[in-house]
């Protein structure tokens, strides 16, 4: 399953650079979207998967008596989810608001470094 | 001594807080005082050094580097202190004449106290670093006073031309004493003295020499480094006088005369001085004929005279150093007599060019005196001090071991070219009929005149009385470079010998060659259509051709364009990695794990990898945005499976809202277009495809490796022992880490309140109407 999950992973690495490399703003930002995705499975399953064992302390005992899943990757991933939703949030109102102003979202014509040379 | 040092530091301090107030016309000559006194302030020294007492002191500055503020007063020091802080009084009251009534006259005073004080740190630091630091400063206020007329683009140009050689060269002295400091482990160079053998035995003997050859030659001004010195003549005269013919280029000679007990007497040092000094003199010597520029004609005889003095210290024997000692004072005498009378010619008369000049001693008699009296020590005439001096040259090289004859033909070929541009610069102007247009030329002042009358005459009495300079100077210089100077006995007449004839020879012969050789324009012209040829050109081109070469690597790297960026980020980082992954995996696929998945698993998977190629290939927006949707449901799914509750309900909500926010904004976007050829969109896949295979063995790699779960252990034994939850993830956020979570809900609070003012903004009229 492991092997699986590192193809998917590295699948999910790929489309999400693919799309980084396009010159739309929107693919631009959909490519973020997976990358961080890709990030969150990436530290997952570098922490181990393991199958129906919560990082939940059982209900009448104080320690954990059987495995269970290693909770720091999921703290960390929760931190990640949270903070990217922030990015892609404003990220996307960001591109609305920029649309409105240059009436484009290709980043080639958006550049206006041509402009600033002369 | 460290107060000596820093006067000119603080007198600059001050100057910059009260300057135009201090230094106005009335107070004018007050920072002469601070030369005046600090000469006084050496000169007391000369009884205990002609004892041979050499004075040190240390001050602690860096100790754990090994790098102090150690100071040593020797003959060498000494003779450069007294000349740094003379010349300087001398060149302090000449200034509050020349510039007089100049706007930035407390700016210039200031650059100057910092150069004197920076050059008399050079001289008596025994510590090779700090008198880096100090090496450096020279050239740092060189710098500004070569550009002090900070409207002319020329004396820009120069004093940048100036300040990137001789900072080429701190960078070398630098390099060199941490090279000697290594071998040595010590940076004091008395100390290094006594590891002299073991020094030049060590292989890093070579580059060491090399080093400090750099440094002082570019400092020097020795060929092919000389010709920022004849560019550094844009500065003002008193400039040229102090910095360029009578302290700093010197301070080239002194390093090479205070590592010579060190790292001289082996074949390299001495060779290398002995070439490059011979190029140099004889070098600049020739060019200084076809001048017609008073100041360019001293240019080039200072180098030829720093020439002469490599040359001398390359000869390495006891009347060689002995020639070099005294010629630095010789020279010091009448090259500053030179230019500050140069200086009053240009002041008075408004041109410097020689064959314009004529008649002068009619409107200024003084120095005309003065230059009749430089000329004549320049040409090595007795009774002055340059006779005493020019023998000891030829003392120098005739009784030199290899090939004396032609190293005495070049040393007289040299001094007979010298002797003439002396004369051209020093007599011409003054002597003949005065033409018309400077028969209006007034009197210079007092103190535009005394300055250059009085150091020709200074030679001449030196000359008469060489006793003078003899215990109190020349033999503590030898002391201090470890040469025994019993048998100095300077003198101005040693009986008939071939030393004399040669003498009369020079003389004889520069004379003849002022009568033969007029300066003109005509011969200006010629010698500058070999500049193409010179250093200077070369380095100029190679200046161009590498700003050009900067500015399309520039073109090509700061593009501008997001995804350059990003292919050129990753690609190195494919390249990095997959090198190291060249030696091959170590991971083994596990065929039997292949069994145990569950139909759900399969299922999600497919599911994945299908909204993942929907993404991607999607033709519409709408398509791509549910697409985005479906991949994070099912990465949500994937987390149920694998024992993440948590994640799994945070990974849903914040999913949802993505997906509502795209489409919020969905219709207010343009089309979306493939902007991108086919050609771009292979390239980009194989780019894509080669990163995520790379971060697919990447994660295979690391589960290959044994875990380490100390920490998680930490959090599921105290969660609920220490903070009584039983929920290990939301202990940790809430709880064990919770600052950071508060943290993070201000990113988010920020991230919302943009947002809703993005949402909640009214374009501008001026947005709304552009394009």
């Amino acid at each position: 399953m492991e092997f699986l999950l590192a193809i998917i992973t590295g699948l999910l690495y790929a489309a999400g650079l693919y799309m980084m490399l396009r010159r739309s703003l929107v693919k631009l930002i959909i490519g973020l979207i997976i990358i961080s995705n890709g990030a969150n499975l990436l530290i997952f399953l570098l922490g181990r998967i393991t199958k129906g064992h919560p990082p939940i302390i059982p209900g009448d005992s104080k320690i954990f008596t059987e495995i269970y899943a290693d909770p720091v990757p999921q703290a960390l991933i929760l931190t990640a989810i949270v903070i990217s939703f922030g990015l892609q949030s404003f990220a996307i109102i960001l591109i609305k608001r920029a649309y409105q102003v240059v009436k484009t979202d290709d980043l080639d014509e958006m550049n206006t470094i041509e402009e600033d040379y002369k | 001594m460290l107060i000596a040092i820093l006067t000119g530091f603080l007198f600059a301090i001050l100057l910059f807080f009260g300057g135009k107030k201090l230094v106005n016309h009335k107070l004018a000559l007050l920072p002469t005082l601070i030369p005046l006194g600090l000469f006084v302030y050496f000169v007391r020294f000369i009884g205990e050094v002609s004892n041979k007492e050499f004075i040190h002191k240390t001050y602690e500055w860096i100790p754990s580097l090994g790098v102090n503020l150690s100071f040593t007063l020797d003959g060498l020091s000494l003779l450069f202190s007294l000349l740094i802080t003379g010349i300087g009084t001398l060149v302090f009251a000449y200034t509050s004449s020349y510039l007089k009534g100049h706007e930035y006259l407390d700016r210039f005073y200031g650059y100057l106290s910092i150069f004197m004080g920076a050059m008399l740190g050079l001289v008596l630091s025994d510590n090779l670093i700090s008198l880096f630091v100090f090496w450096e400063l020279t050239s740092i206020s060189s710098f500004f006073l070569i550009g002090f007329n900070n409207t002319s683009e020329a004396s820009r140009k120069s004093a940048l031309t100036a300040l990137g050689i001789t900072g080429i060269g701190g960078l070398l002295l630098l390099g060199g004493g941490i090279v000697l400091g290594n071998i040595s482990g010590t940076y004091s160079i008395t100390e290094m003295l006594a590891q002299k053998d073991f020094i030049q035995g060590h292989e890093h003997y070579i580059l060491a020499a090399c080093l400090i050859f750099g440094a002082a030659f570019t400092k020097s001004a020795q060929f092919p480094f000389h010709f920022w010195l004849p560019g550094a003549m844009k500065a003002p005269t008193p400039v040229s006088t102090y910095l360029h013919s009578a302290t700093m280029v010197k301070a080239g000679v002194y390093l090479l005369f205070r590592m010579s007990p060190l790292m001289g007497s082996t074949s390299f040092w001495n060779n290398t001085l002995l070439i490059v000094g011979l190029i140099t003199m004889v070098y600049s010597a020739f060019h200084s004929i076809f001048r017609t520029d008073m100041k360019g004609i001293l240019a080039y005889t200072t180098i030829s005279a720093l020439g002469i003095l490599v040359f001398l210290i390359g000869l390495g024997a006891h009347e060689s150093y002995l020639a070099a000692a005294v010629f630095i004072i010789v020279h010091a005498l009448y090259k500053a007599t030179f230019f500050m009378m140069t200086g009053v010619v240009d002041h008075q008369a408004k041109t410097r060019n020689v064959t314009e000049l004529s008649g002068l001693r009619k409107v200024m008699l003084p120095v005309a005196i003065a230059g009749l009296l430089a000329a004549i020590s320049n040409a090595g005439i007795p009774p002055s001090v340059g006779f005493i001096g020019k023998d000891l040259i030829y003392e120098g090289t005739f009784h030199f071991e290899h090939s004396a004859i032609l190293l005495t033909a070049f040393a007289i070929l040299t001094n007979v070219f010298i002797s003439y541009a002396g004369y051209v610069a020093g007599i011409k102007p003054f002597i003949g009929k005065l033409p018309e247009k400077f028969e209006k030329v007034k009197f210079p002042s007092f103190f535009l005149w005394f300055p250059p009358v009085l150091l020709g005459t200074l030679g001449f009495i030196i000359g008469l009385f060489p006793v003078l300079i003899e215990k109190s100077l020349v033999k503590p210089i030898l002391w201090s470079i470890g040469e025994d100077a019993a048998e100095v006995h300077l003198k101005l007449w040693h009986g008939i010998t071939p030393i004399l004839g040669l003498s009369l020879l020079t003389i004889a012969s520069g004379i003849i060659l002022y009568f033969v050789l007029k300066p003109s324009a005509k011969k200006e012209a010629f010698i500058t259509k070999f500049e193409a040829l010179s250093p200077k050109s070369i380095l100029e081109n190679f200046n161009r051709a590498f700003s050009k070469f900067s500015v399309l690597w520039t073109r090509i790297f700061q593009n501008g364009y997001l995804r350059n960026y990003v292919s050129v980020i990753i690609l190195f980082l494919i390249a990095l990695m997959g090198y190291t992954l060249v030696d091959g995996t170590t991971y083994k696929i596990d065929y039997a794990s292949f069994a145990r998945l569950t139909v759900y698993e399969v299922v999600i998977l497919t599911i994945l990898i299908l909204a993942i190629g929907l993404i991607v290939f999607a033709k519409s927006r709408l398509a791509a945005v549910v697409a985005t949707g479906i991949m994070g449901y099912s990465i949500c799914l994937l987390f149920v499976f694998y024992s993440a509750p948590d994640l799994a309900m945070t990974q849903f909500a914040i999913d949802t809202l993505t997906v509502i926010l795209f489409v919020l904004v969905l219709y207010k976007l343009p089309k979306y277009l493939k902007l991108s050829d086919y050609k771009m969109r292979i390239r980009d896949g194989i780019l894509s495809i080669a990163f995520g295979g790379l971060i697919s063995i990447l994660a295979l790699e690391v589960l290959a490796q044994p875990v380490n779960s100390e920490i998680s252990d930490f959090y599921a034994k105290n969660s609920y022992l220490l903070a009584h939850g039983k929920n290990v993830v939301n202990v940790i956020l809430v709880d064990f880490r919770g600052a950071d979570t508060m943290v993070e809900i201000s990113v988010l609070a920020i991230s919302a309140i943009g947002v809703f003012g993005l949402l909640k903004l009214r374009l501008k009229s001026v947005e709304r109407y552009q394009k």
